[in-house]
């Protein structure tokens, strides 16, 4: 029996999964193009072309990066760049990942489920984009692996130092 | 990029420019056809009175890993307004690799009369020229389509592997990492959909996209061509040529270039690619 979203998404994005699962294709593909043109590229103070390779998302025909960066609060920021002008499926993912995941506790989405673009774009989807949108989720949740990893050090640090 | 008719092509009729595209738009014995990668793409803006051919829909038997059979491929004519005798122009995203697609599939079925519009959405927007979001439709005809001939345009398995056994040139589309089976250099990246890395035994790689100008997405000219293929890969137009990627799809841009540009004799697209060797018990697999 499938999980419900709300049992392995953080709440925002659990609801959108439950949201766009009511559309029927027209409505789903009109929400996702909206979604796409509000895509916003990386900050320049973030990052600038030519973007590292080591951002880059794997398998993404989109040409698509992912940024992410520690916020004070020990969550993440989330940014994305996008090469392909005409990948608005990498931006739609983009902007879906971004604004449903930023202000989370990254502890909540590190194992993201790789099912996600599934789950949005339905099975239409073919291999290459699939696997691209299914790495672009695979590089955010490894990010809030790694913050949360660096957070548990931190804590940890703090406590030793306190011992002291 | 200069005039297509200036490039050398052994069949310059395969494509059409922008401009003739332009001048025919509302031409009725014309049908474009956009093919997609991306399904956001057309329903985001079309070429005025375009149509679309989405290929896990439309072109796929929705069951087994197969091409859709006559009775489908007359029914998406028809539906489409298209009769054999409509010039039928495909283009699409990322340098027409899905509309390189979808005309093989016509193939198949013999529509011979098949353009490719020359650097597809890219130029086309470059220009630009007008995209629409109004999905067009026309009355609907009767296609009469001969049964499906794979045997011209397709490679099967135990075909590619007598073509391995013959010596004849086998062209690895997919990039250089895939090539030679590298793994994803961070964990829990997907793999490539099969068991086994590497390509097949004495395959040449040469990345699909190496045939287009990157800047609008045209096709380099046939003496650009000829140096890659022939140049550096030692290929014949005489050769019998196997082409292949994951799934085939980007080796009908291949198969496209091979056969209509350069005028090979004989070039099979091998679809069931990587997806299916890789996931083969006993064929040979070369990892360099």
């Amino acid at each position: 029996m499938a999980q419900s979203p709300a049992s392995i998404y953080p709440p925002r994005l659990a609801e959108l999964v439950e949201t766009l699962a009511l559309l029927d294709r027209g409505e789903l593909i009109d929400t996702l193009i909206g979604l796409a043109d509000r895509f916003s590229e990386v900050p320049a103070e973030i990052a600038r072309r030519p973007f590292p390779e080591n951002r880059k998302v794997p398998a993404c025909e989109s040409e698509a990066y992912v940024f992410p960066a520690p916020r004070p609060d020990g969550g993440l920021d989330l940014h994305f760049a996008v090469e392909n002008p005409q990948g608005l499926s990498a931006k739609a993912m983009a902007v879906i990942l971004k604004e449903n995941l930023e202000g989370e506790d990254p502890a909540s989405y590190a194992d993201l489920s790789s099912e996600l673009p599934l789950e949005i774009f339905g099975r239409e989807l073919s291999m290459g984009k699939n696997m691209g949108l299914m790495a672009m989720v695979a590089m955010v949740a490894h990010a809030a692996r790694q913050q949360t990893v660096a957070r548990a050090d931190v804590a940890r640090a703090d406590v030793a130092r306190a011992a002291r | 990029m200069s005039e297509i008719a200036e490039r050398g092509y052994a069949r310059p009729d395969a494509l059409v420019s922008t401009d003739w595209v332009s001048e025919h738009l509302h031409d009725a014995d014309i049908r474009l056809v956009e093919s997609n990668e991306d399904p956001l793409v057309y329903p985001s803006g079309h070429l005025p009175g375009a149509v679309e051919v989405d290929w896990t829909r439309d072109l796929n038997d929705p069951l087994r890993r197969d091409y859709l059979g006559r009775d489908g491929f007359e029914a998406l004519c028809g539906r489409l307004g298209i009769t054999p005798a409509t010039t039928v122009v495909f283009y699409g995203d990322k340098n027409n690799w899905w509309a390189c697609y979808a005309f093989w599939v016509f193939q198949l079925f013999g529509h011979s009369n098949a353009r490719i519009l020359d650097g597809g959405r890219l130029k086309w927007q470059l220009e630009g020229r007008p995209l629409v979001r109004d999905v067009a439709s026309y009355p609907a005809t009767v296609y009469q389509a001969p049964p499906r001939d794979d045997r011209e345009v397709r490679a099967f398995r135990d075909q590619v592997l007598a073509h391995l056994d013959s010596g004849q040139p086998l062209i690895d589309v997919r990039s250089p990492e895939e090539f030679r089976g590298e793994r994803m250099h961070m964990p829990d990246y997907p793999n490539e959909g099969a068991l086994r890395g590497g390509h097949i035994p004495g395959a040449h790689n040469v990345p699909w996209a190496r045939a287009v100008d990157p800047a609008d997405g045209t096709f380099k000219s046939a003496e650009q061509l000829r140096a890659i293929y022939e140049g550096e890969k030692g290929l014949d137009p005489q050769n019998d040529v196997v082409v292949y990627c994951r799934i085939g799809e980007r080796s009908s841009h291949t198969w496209f270039v091979l056969s209509r540009l350069l005028g090979y004799r004989r070039v099979r697209n091998y679809d069931g690619s990587w997806t299916e060797w890789g996931n083969l018990v006993g064929v040979p697999v070369e990892k360099p």
